[in-house]
């Protein structure tokens, strides 16, 4: 049994279901995120398992123990919250010396915890500061030293980078992932952040209006997204939609308005005319002024109608004859060139049937 | 600036400088130059208020009953304060009229009504008695006492704690409270760890509110007291309007005025340093 177990967990708020029929296992040592947009139902979720909501329907397992009856003081949780919450009347000490005296810790012990716990989030001698006196960053590691002190089973993590500039939070995602690592507890982190939850994740559960539409490794996530939703909310995705005109050999055809038939490899086979879609990485389209030297499973002729340039890569908008605008994206790698195409430059898309991702419906 | 100096400086001034003089034949001032054409100040009213036991003695009394007026608005005051930052908005704004509802009416009028709710033929004296009464003990009066000036100090100043306290809770955030429950706080260890230290400065600014008018009123002993509940109030207000010794009387404000200023100034130094922090985190 997982630490961890969700047991078709409902909630409501009046007419809104926040949560519908959630079930998932958490295990033990796992950095596991919840990622979706906002209204997902992700943060309510997480405050039910903290213990400041209870499920409308459904057990929350942890050690195969029913929470219902804790409060979320007498959980083995810890949450870093989005704000930090910290104490402004307690010094950095104070506030990661908190959950040790709630759970009455031998005064003896305290000074010892605490310069562990600080170590740990790389603060040593930042003990007699006030919260007032510390960078967002630090703020932000008082935090996570504060909810780890106690060494609790389980962490929840409420979007805790969300209010960092970028390269911090880069720098902090790096620092979560050995933090993690080093102390072995069980993460549960909630984020909208796409990038952030690739990054971190051993799993992702992929939330929408209340329920988990895809919960998978990272890298199976992003390359196999079972959902239209998950192929367009993590990253940018193409989706051809059209009726099936040919199934066979692991091969199903598409007949993609703008742009013609478009094949795709697929597990099973389908019926033809049922209506389906293809999801289509732009990083996985070949660009080329000129057509491909080997025949490819997928080859179609556009315009380049508008470029978004990354500095690394560029994102090209190539819209065919017909009218279908695809996105396709290449690393700028050429030498002593700054980018490959122009707006208005004819180009050459193509692509192996394997690369793409069916998707029913 | 002016308006400080007219109405402020000026008065202070003059009492300052009467208080250096002697007291007229009949009430006032003695001239400011005697017959022999010398000019007339003197200490004598400095000697007598730090050499008769008396008047010590009255303001060690106003200071007990101004801090236990205080401390008694601070007991009563926070769980209403409490209940008001924490209603539904909605309600808020009709909770805090009811707590300034009293102001409307006229500070004597009210303090007239406790002679009728604290009166001997009133519900609350005689049921009082009768329960004595089968214990054996005889009946107390509890109009014209300490009991009842006290009574009517904390009713009076009662508004003047809550307001504050309420300011200072209702900016509170929630998030500290989840977090410190999160981190394993029962009710009582987030209220005394969490709100109440960071509810200081409104605890202060209430305190200095309520402490230094306490420290001198002169009505409520007057109207609802017996003899011996004088405050140094009253005893000021004795030396100008009976006694007629204007000086001795200004020595006796001044020792008020700067007694009070320096309270307040404390109040409002530990304060300040408070919501520098508290600003200086939101």
């Amino acid at each position: 049994m997982a630490l961890l177990e969700i047991q078709d967990v409902t909630r409501r708020f009046g007419d809104f279901t926040a949560v519908d029929r959630v079930s998932l296992s958490i295990e033990a040592g796992e950095f596991f995120t919840l990622l979706g947009p906002s209204g997902c139902g992700k943060t309510t979720l997480l405050r039910m398992i903290a213990g400041f909501d209870l499920p409308d329907s459904g057990r929350i397992l942890l050690g195969g123990e029913d929470l219902a009856a804790r409060p979320p003081e007498g959980r083995p949780v810890r949450t870093v919250f989005q704000s930090y919450a910290l104490f402004p009347h307690m010094t950095v000490e104070g506030n990661v010396a908190f959950p040790l005296k709630m759970a009455k810790t031998a005064p003896r012990e305290i000074a010892g915890k605490i310069a562990e716990a600080l170590e740990d989030v790389r603060l040593t001698g930042f003990g007699k500061r006030f919260p007032h006196e510390l960078s967002g960053g630090q703020k932000q590691r008082v935090a996570i030293a504060r909810a780890l002190v106690t060494h609790p089973t389980v962490l929840l993590l409420d979007e805790p980078l969300a209010a960092l500039d970028a390269k911090l939070r880069e720098e902090m995602q790096i620092e979560l992932i050995n933090l993690q690592k080093e102390v072995g507890i069980t993460f549960v982190y909630v984020t909208h952040d796409q990038t952030e939850a690739l990054a971190l994740s051993h799993r992702i559960a992929v939330m929408n209006k209340g329920h988990v539409e895809q919960l998978d490794a990272p890298s199976r996530i992003y390359s196999f997204p079972t959902t239209r939703f998950v192929a367009d909310f993590i990253g940018t995705c193409n989706l051809f939609a059209g009726p099936v005109s040919a199934s066979e050999g692991g091969l199903v055809t598409l007949d993609v308005a703008g742009l013609g038939p478009v094949s795709v490899a697929a597990a099973t086979d389908v019926i033809t005319g049922t209506p389906g879609a293809i999801a289509l990485r732009p990083e996985k389209i070949l660009l080329g002024a000129q057509a491909p030297a080997a025949a490819a499973d997928n080859h179609f002729r556009g315009t380049v109608s508008d470029f978004l340039y990354h500095g690394d890569v560029t994102v090209y908008i190539v819209t065919t004859p017909g009218g279908a605008k695809v996105e396709a994206l290449s690393a700028n790698s050429a030498a002593g060139r700054t980018m490959f195409f122009e707006v208005g430059d004819d180009v050459e898309l193509s692509w192996p049937a394997a690369a793409g991702h069916y998707l029913a419906g | 600036m002016l308006y400080l100096l007219l109405f402020f400086a000026a008065p202070a001034l003059i009492m300052v400088l009467a208080s250096f003089r002697s007291p007229g034949e009949f009430g006032g001032l003695a001239p400011l130059v005697d017959e022999n054409g010398r000019f007339d100040l003197n200490v004598e009213s400095y000697m007598r208020f730090f050499t008769e036991a008396v008047y010590a003695q009255i303001f060690v009394k106003s200071f007990v009953v101004a801090t236990a007026t205080t401390l008694l608005c601070l007991l009563l005051a926070y769980p209403l304060a409490m209940l008001i930052a924490t209603s539904q908005k909605k309600h808020r704004d009709l909770l805090l009229l009811l707590v300034i509802l009293p102001f409307w009416s006229n500070f004597l009028i009210r303090v007239y009504a406790w002679m009728i709710v604290l009166g001997p033929q009133a519900l609350l004296a005689r049921t009082l008695n009768a329960v004595l009464g089968w214990f054996g003990a005889g009946p107390v009066p509890l109009l014209f006492s300490s009991f009842a000036v006290l009574v009517c100090l904390v009713y009076v100043h009662l508004p003047f704690m809550v307001l504050p306290l309420y300011a200072n809770l209702e900016k509170h955030d929630q998030s500290l409270l989840d977090a410190a429950q999160d981190l394993g706080a029962n009710a009582w260890q987030r209220f005394w760890r969490v709100t109440f230290p960071l509810s200081l400065p409104g605890v202060y600014a209430g305190a200095a509110l309520v402490f230094i008018p306490a420290l001198g009123i002169f009505a409520i002993p007057d109207i609802l007291g017996g003899p011996d509940d004088s405050l140094i109030g009253n005893v000021i207000k004795q030396q100008f309007l009976e006694t007629r010794d204007w000086p001795f009387g200004s020595v006796l404000s001044i020792v008020l005025t700067v007694v009070a200023l320096g309270i307040a100034g404390l109040a409002a130094w530990i304060g300040s340093r408070g919501t520098r922090r508290e600003a200086a985190d939101a």
